[in-house]
């Protein structure tokens, strides 16, 4: 093992030749091996798929495998594109996440600018730990929790609506309430969690240039505006990025147990029609091509946002 | 206006800034805290009660009588057994491939880790999707096993990148230079020395992902079938989502059995999110740290 030693040293500065390298991987076989699991697990669970992804043109029938399937190019993707609930689900999929984007994005940001603008350092961190706590409430949990608040017999938010002397609303049967419920109990449950990143990137900002700024009578609100939110704008902007990331898929579980026939209109997007076709239903090779079609979708938009940041903002994910 | 009025304004300024501040934090506290609060005064308080929206913040004719009924109920603590099995064994074996592949991941000597690391990135954008996936793991025979809970979850791939930063930038390379100086081999290394000194990622990896295992559903939605393996986020969703008044002792009538199921939701409620909520303020700081280390450097 002494020849290990002198090598990876000497490996890491200078750049080794071929057999310079040959040796340089050789006298480290054992990171190799520590790695051969995770690398076939990473083959198997991540590229695996990927592999399986080709029933997406094929009519996948369980007892001939994968392989084994007739081809039937973009079949499934034209039936997909002509059926009658297509433009539904498109609009609800893009509508849910374009509008947490306007609505639930923005809110940690502000959070952690009030945080961060909180005088006493006692009342701050109080603040900061009990916004939380929510992000640990499972979705289950959480959905529970919606239906009995929202609930028409009993729930607190009904039995205000009575005290004013409306009538009950049936929030979660309702179609025209679902997104507003759903977004607005996302921004409940993570708008702490997700400030926790803003105020890390806060507490970095130059105090001089906070001291520059009430030199020069900068008020408190403009001092936000012109010191606190330029510091702050290469991780809005990688987040924003990472949020357009997962476009196409946010929530799905929590969808999944918020919907219902009633508010079935704006709740169908395609995560939940892909589980429910494809899942409980058995048509495989359809809804692979409706996924396969989802994730192009979002990789679309990934690219497309990442080049438009490192144009405009100089900040990028690559 | 001399200088003295414009610092005087200034100032009032100030404190009217303050006090804007001061109140929208409040608000802000209650907002988050009042459900909590409602639940837990819910689930003590008399279903009747609670049902006629008279609770609406402190319990009313406080009562244990739905937390004894879901003491009494066997499939809510059969649920909870399997969570916590699914969870230590899960857990354990994410730290575990999290780490072999983190550590040799994080040495700068290592030749060809950026390759394997951009594969491995590249599987945050792009994946085959529920369907593919769902076959996959149905082939390799995992279906109605735990261990469809477990393996195809081994790694997260955010996780494996907050432990490799962290080992990267957290402990000095000349410490490792130097073990190998002496001889030391790479298994020693890692056990002997890397792990010792990265107990708070360590620590920060066994929350992220217990927490992870304790709270998810889906995957136990698709791929188990038989009820006495569930795990207590179904045995939760067959409570909360689908009304069920058999959940309850068939000895009372019928009216009041309905009452009690619905308090009965208030009491799960509180059951299954206590073990979170109650390591919460001991790790707090932990889950704080882990999310930074992700954020800023990854």
């Amino acid at each position: 093992m002494k020849s290990t030693a002198s090598t990876a040293g000497a490996a890491s500065r200078s750049k080794p030749g071929r057999s310079g390298l040959l040796k340089a991987m050789a006298s480290r076989y054992d990171l190799y091996l520590m790695l051969l699991i995770p690398v076939v697990w990473y083959l198997v669970f991540h590229y695996g798929p990927l592999y399986g992804l080709q029933i997406a043109f094929k009519n996948f029938s369980p007892a001939r495998g994968i392989l084994g399937s007739k081809w039937v190019g973009l079949d499934h993707f034209e039936r997909f594109v002509e059926s009658y609930y297509f433009w539904r689900l498109l609009w609800n999929t893009v509508s849910i996440n374009l509008f947490s984007l306007l609505f639930a994005f923005p809110i940690p940001i502000l959070l952690a600018l009030l945080i961060n603008e909180i005088r006493s350092k006692a009342f701050s961190k109080i603040v900061q730990n009990v916004t939380y706590i929510p992000h640990f409430v499972s979705v289950v949990v959480m959905v529970g929790m919606l239906m009995l608040f929202l609930s028409p017999r009993g729930g607190p938010v009904n039995a205000i609506i009575q005290a004013f002397g409306a009538e009950p609303v049936r929030f979660l049967d309702s179609a025209a309430w679902f997104k507003t419920i759903f977004i607005g109990s996302n921004i409940w449950q993570n708008m702490g969690w997700q400030s926790i990143i803003y105020i890390a990137a806060l507490s970095g900002v130059n105090p001089q240039l906070y001291e520059a700024a009430k030199m020069d009578g900068a008020s408190r609100l403009r001092r936000i505006w012109h010191v606190s939110l330029p510091g702050i704008l290469p991780v809005i902007v990688i987040l924003l990025i990472l949020d357009v990331g997962h476009f196409m898929n946010v929530g799905f579980e929590k969808i999944l147990l918020m919907q219902n026939n009633l508010n079935l209109e704006s709740s169908d997007v395609i995560s939940t029609f892909v589980y429910t076709t494809g899942i409980l239903k058995g048509e495989y090779s359809y809804t692979a091509a409706i996924g396969l079609f989802n994730s192009v979708v979002n990789l679309a938009l990934l690219i497309l946002v990442n080049r438009f940041a490192r144009k405009k903002a100089e900040t990028s994910l690559w | 206006m001399t200088k003295q009025q414009t610092i005087k304004i200034a100032k009032s300024d100030e404190k009217i800034f303050d006090a804007v501040v001061n109140i929208l934090a409040a608000l802000v506290l209650i907002a988050v805290l009042y459900p909590l609060l409602f639940i837990v005064s819910a689930s003590f308080s008399d279903p009747a009660l609670v049902l006629s929206g008279e609770v609406l913040l402190l319990p009313k004719q406080v009562t244990l009588e739905a937390y004894k009924n879901v003491f009494e109920n066997g499939q809510i603590w059969n649920g909870y057994k399997n969570t916590i099995v699914y969870t230590v064994v899960g857990t354990a074996i994410n730290l575990i491939m999290t780490t072999l592949a983190a550590y040799p991941l994080s040495r700068p000597d290592l030749p060809g880790r950026g390759v394997v690391m951009f594969f491995i990135t590249l599987t945050m954008f792009f994946s085959g999707g529920l369907i593919p996936s769902y076959l996959l793991v149905k082939s390799l025979g995992m279906v109605d096993t735990m261990w469809a809970l477990i393996i195809p979850g081994a790694i997260a791939t955010y996780n494996l990148i907050v432990m490799r930063t962290y080992f990267q930038s957290s402990i000095p390379w000349e410490i490792q230079e130097a073990a190998h100086m002496d001889g030391c081999s790479n298994w020693k290394l890692l056990t002997h020395i890397i792990l010792p000194l990265s107990k708070p990622i360590l620590a920060v990896m066994v929350l992220f992902y217990a927490v992870g295992h304790w709270n998810s559903y889906f995957n136990a939605l698709i791929y188990i079938r038989s009820k006495d393996m569930y795990p207590l986020q179904l045995v939760l969703r067959e409570v909360l989502m689908v009304s069920q008044a058999d959940a309850v002792d068939s000895n009372v009538g019928l009216e009041s059995k309905v009452l009690l199921a619905e308090s009965v939701k208030y009491v799960v409620i509180i059951i299954s999110s206590l073990p979170v909520l109650v390591m919460y303020p001991f790790v707090q700081k932990h889950f704080v740290k882990g999310v930074m280390i992700g954020s800023l450097k990854g």
